[in-house]
C-alpha cells in the first residue's frame, strides 16, 4: 500500500533521513519504531506532504503520492492541539472540511463519532473547557472523521488514562479490521508488541531494522531457557549440555537461566535434570521488541 | 481553491462573531460623535470658572479699556505694588497683573501670582493691551482711527482646479484634513490587523493545530487564507463605521436642526445679541462648503484599494515574523524593521508631505510601496495625477506578490520549528530551504 524507496531528507546542517525505504501491507497495523530525534517525525511529515523528500519517492497504492492523497490520510501528531476558542463542533467540520468532506457529509461523519464516543453534547463547548482526555478524543475523532485508508498515529496513547486508551485502541482496531492501514509511531515498545504486525526501526536517520515482529523476535532467539524447579543447587560439573546464566532462589523453588550449547536441545537439558531435580515450569527466553530495540540502538550508536 | 475559501471563511467568522468585534464597530462611531459633541458644547459654554485678575496700572492707559470676558474678570487695584504682592502670597488667590509706566518706553507688564496662570488668559490679556496699546499711538501719531477702520481690504483667494469639468474650487485646508486623517487611519489599520494576523499564526502554532491543517492545505495556502480573511474583516470594520457615522451624523444633524428652529423668540434674539455665535455659523457654512470641495466616494475608494494592498504587503511580514517565534513577546526583534518604514512615512507625511505634496521626496514615497499606502493617502486630496496613482498601484500590487512570496517561504518552515530561537540568519537559512 504505501512504498517508501530511498528517501532522504537534509536539513542546513543535519540530516534527517538518509536513503530510508520500507514497504508497508494493506491492510497491516505498522510499528515505526526510533528514539527521539531518530527521523519518525520528518518521515511522517513526508508522508503527509508537509515538507517534500529532496530524494526518493513515496507511492501510495501504486501512484506516486500527490495532493489527491490528503483525503486518504489521516494524521493524528505527536502534539496534539486544536482551536481554543472555538466550539468543539465547529472545529471538527472545518477539520473534516479541510479533509475533503462536503458540510453534510462531514455532519453526519461528527455526528456518528460523536455518538460512538459518547460525547454528543460536547458539540457547543469550546477546547478551552475539555479536560486533556476529552480534548484527546476530540482530536482522534478528527483523525478518522474522513475514513481514511491510511491512519497515521504519533504516539497515539499518551494523555490519555488506561480507560480511555483501550476505548481508542479498540477503535484503531476496528477501523483496522474494516480496511485501513495504520502507522504507529512510538517509542514505547509494549503496545507494539501487541499491535503491529510489523515494525521498521529507525536510529540517527537511518533505518536499522524491518520486518514482521514475528520474524524480527524469531531471529533474535539464541537458546536462552528459563526453568523453575525444586531441589538442590545445580551440580557444577556436566556443563557440556548448557551454560548457567544466572540463578535465584526463591522461597520455595529455584529459577536458572540457560543457554543451551550449540547442537543440542531441551530434551538434553531435561533428561540431564529430571533424574535429580522436580522441573516445574522451562520457557524459552525470548527477547521483547523493547529489548531487541535497546540492543540495536546501543550497537549502532557504538559504531 | 476551495480550502483556501474555508480558510477564509473561519478566519472571518470567527473573529466577525467576537464580542469585541461587534463592539469595537458600533461603538467607536458613538464615541466619536460623543466626543465630537463634546468639542463643540465646550468650545460653545467656554470654560466655567473665571479668572479674576488685579491690575495695577501705572501707566494709567489700560484700566478703562480692559474688557472682561467669558473667562477673566478685571479688577482695578490702587493699592502699592509691594502690598499687593504681599496680599497674594498671603491668600495664594488670584492674579496680578502690573503694569508699568513705561510700558510706552519698553517697559514690561508682569503677571503675579501662586499658580501659573493658564495660557488662554494671558494670551487674551496680551491680545487686548495690544490692541489698547495700538489704537492710543495711533492716535499719538495722528491717525484717525475712523478712516483706518474703514479700509479694511478683505481680500481671500478662491482657488480653483482646472479639471476636464471646469473649474472646481479647491480647499486645502479641507484636503489637509482628509489627507490627515485617511493617512492615521492607514497607519493605524496597517498595524492593528497586521497584528492580528501574526497573533492568529502565533495561536495555530503555539496551540499546534498547525501540524494537523497543514497535513490537509498547504502552508501557503493557510497563510493566505488567514490574510484574506483578516482583510476583509478589516475591510467590514470600515464599511460599517462608515455607514455608522454617517447614519449617527444624519441624524445628529437633524436633531440639531430641529432644536434651531423649534426655539421662540428668545433664543433668536440671543443669535441676533451674539456676534461671536454668528461668526461661528459663517465658519460652520465654510467648513461645509470646504468639504464640499472634496470627492469622498473617489478618496474612499481610494482609500480602501490602499488599505488593501499595504495590508497585503504588511500582514504576509507580519505572517513570516509569527511563524518565526514561539510567542508574541520574542516578536521585538523582528517588528522593528517592519515598524520602521511605516512610522518614518507617518511622521514625514505630517511633517513634509502636507506642506509639499508635490516634491519630489513626497513623490518617492508615495510611489515605493513600503511607504505609499500612508504617503499617497496624505497626498491625494491635493490631487495626484493619474499615471502616478496607477505606477504607485502597480507598484503596490507587485510589491504584495513579493512579500507574500518571501513570507510564504520563511512562514512554511517557521510553523514548525519549535523552541529554536530563531535569527535574520535562521530565517535567510528557511527562506533558502527546498521545497
Amino acid at each position: 500500500m504505501l512504498s517508501i524507496r530511498n528517501i532522504v531528507k537534509q536539513y542546513a546542517n543535519h540530516r534527517a533521513l538518509d536513503n530510508v525505504s520500507m514497504e508497508i501491507e494493506k491492510g497491516s497495523i505498522f510499528g515505526l519504531l526510533g528514539p527521539n530525534g531518530a527521523g519518525k517525525t520528518s518521515l511522517i511529515r513526508i508522508i503527509n506532504q508537509i515538507t517534500a523528500p529532496d530524494e526518493g519517492e513515496i507511492w501510495l497504492n501504486g501512484e506516486k503520492l500527490n495532493p489527491s492523497h490528503i483525503s486518504k490520510i489521516g494524521y493524528l501528531p505527536e502534539e496534539r492541539g486544536l482551536y481554543k476558542k472555538m466550539k468543539i463542533g465547529d472545529q471538527m467540520l472545518y477539520l473534516a472540511q479541510l479533509k475533503g468532506l462536503s458540510k453534510k457529509e462531514a455532519t453526519k461523519r461528527i455526528k456518528y463519532w460523536f455518538e460512538k464516543m459518547e460525547m454528543q453534547t460536547w458539540w457547543n463547548k469550546k477546547v478551552e473547557d475539555l479536560s486533556k482526555g476529552m480534548q484527546q478524543k476530540v482530536q482522534f475523532v478528527a483523525t478518522v472523521v474522513h475514513d481514511p485508508e491510511l491512519l497515521i498515529l504519533d504516539e497515539p496513547f499518551s494523555g490519555f488514562d488506561p480507560i480511555n486508551a483501550e476505548i481508542i485502541k479498540n477503535e484503531i482496531l476496528e477501523l483496522n479490521k474494516k480496511g485501513a492501514t495504520i502507522i504507529f509511531s512510538t517509542h514505547r515498545m509494549e503496545s507494539v508488541e501487541q499491535l503491529c504486525q510489523s515494525i521498521a526501526l529507525l536510529n540517527k536517520s537511518h533505518k536499522i531494522l524491518e520486518g514482521r515482529v514475528r520474524d524480527i523476535k524469531n531471529s533474535y532467539r539464541n537458546n536462552i531457557f528459563r526453568i523453575s524447579y525444586v531441589g538442590t543447587d545445580l551440580p557444577s560439573e556436566n556443563m557440556d549440555t548448557f551454560e548457567l546464566i544466572s540463578h535465584q532462589q526463591n522461597e520455595n523453588y529455584k529459577e536458572i537461566t540457560i543457554k543451551i550449547k550449540e547442537g543440542k536441545t531441551t530434551n538434553d537439558v531435561l533428561y540431564l535434570l529430571l533424574p535429580n531435580f522436580q522441573v516445574n515450569e522451562l520457557t524459552e527466553v525470548i527477547p521483547s521488541i523493547n529489548d531487541i530495540f535497546i540492543q540495536n540502538v546501543k550497537t549502532t550508536n557504538l559504531l | 481553491m476551495n480550502k483556501i475559501f474555508l480558510i477564509i471563511q473561519r478566519e472571518y467568522l470567527s473573529r466577525v462573531k467576537k464580542k469585541s468585534f461587534l463592539l469595537l464597530t458600533f461603538l467607536i462611531p458613538f464615541i466619536l460623535l460623543g466626543m465630537n459633541a463634546l468639542v463643540v458644547y465646550l468650545s460653545l459654554s467656554g470654560s466655567d470658572q473665571k479668572t479674576e485678575v488685579h491690575v495695577i496700572d501705572d501707566s494709567g492707559i489700560f484700566i478703562p479699556d480692559l474688557k472682561d470676558n467669558k473667562s477673566i474678570d478685571f479688577i482695578p487695584s490702587h493699592t502699592p505694588l509691594s502690598k499687593a504682592k504681599n496680599e497674594l502670597s498671603d491668600t495664594g488667590e488670584g492674579f496680578l497683573l502690573y503694569i508699568p509706566a513705561d510700558i510706552q518706553q519698553g517697559g514690561k507688564p508682569e503677571m503675579l501670582s501662586k499658580k501659573k496662570p493658564g495660557i488662554s488668559v494671558l494670551s487674551s490679556i496680551e491680545e487686548q493691551m495690544n490692541g489698547i496699546l495700538r489704537t492710543r499711538m495711533l492716535k499719538d501719531a495722528g491717525i484717525d482711527l475712523e478712516t483706518l477702520n474703514s479700509i479694511k481690504p478683505a481680500v481671500s483667494i478662491i482657488s480653483k482646479e482646472i479639471t476636464p469639468e471646469g473649474e472646481k474650487s479647491s480647499n486645502a485646508g479641507a484636503a489637509y484634513a482628509v489627507g490627515f486623517v485617511s493617512a492615521i487611519l492607514i497607519y493605524m489599520s496597517l498595524f492593528i490587523y497586521g497584528a492580528q494576523v501574526m497573533r492568529g499564526v502565533i495561536e495555530e502554532k503555539t496551540s499546534r493545530i498547525i501540524e494537523v491543517i497543514i497535513s490537509s492545505v498547504k502552508p501557503f495556502q493557510l497563510m493566505l487564507g488567514k490574510i484574506i480573511g483578516i482583510g476583509l474583516v478589516g475591510l467590514t470594520q470600515f464599511l460599517l463605521w462608515i455607514i455608522l457615522s454617517l447614519a449617527l451624523t444624519g441624524i445628529a444633524g437633524n436633531v440639531l436642526l430641529q432644536g434651531q428652529e423649534k426655539p421662540g423668540s428668545e433664543q433668536v434674539s440671543q443669535k441676533d445679541a451674539s456676534p461671536e455665535q454668528m461668526m461661528e455659523e459663517g465658519l460652520g457654512a465654510e467648513v461645509m462648503k470646504a468639504i464640499d470641495t472634496i470627492n469622498f466616494s473617489y478618496i474612499l475608494t481610494i482609500f480602501l484599494v490602499y488599505f488593501l494592498g499595504g495590508f497585503m504587503l504588511y500582514s504576509a511580514l507580519f505572517a513570516a515574523v509569527g511563524s518565526a517565534v514561539d510567542s508574541e513577546t520574542e516578536t521585538q526583534q523582528f517588528m522593528f524593521p517592519i515598524t520602521l518604514p511605516l512610522l518614518f512615512t507617518y511622521i514625514m507625511s505630517f511633517s513634509f508631505i502636507v506642506n509639499n505634496p508635490d516634491s519630489s521626496l513626497a513623490f518617492w514615497l508615495s510611489i515605493i510601496p513600503f511607504t505609499s499606502p500612508i504617503a499617497m493617502m496624505v497626498r491625494l486630496p491635493f490631487g495626484v495625477p493619474e499615471w502616478e496613482l496607477i505606477l504607485s498601484l502597480t507598484l503596490l500590487i507587485i510589491g504584495f506578490i513579493f512579500t507574500t512570496w518571501v513570507a510564504a517561504r520563511i512562514y512554511r518552515v517557521g510553523i514548525l520549528m519549535y523552541g529554536k530561537k530563531a535569527s535574520y540568519r535562521e530565517l535567510a537559512k528557511w527562506f533558502m530551504y527546498k521545497e
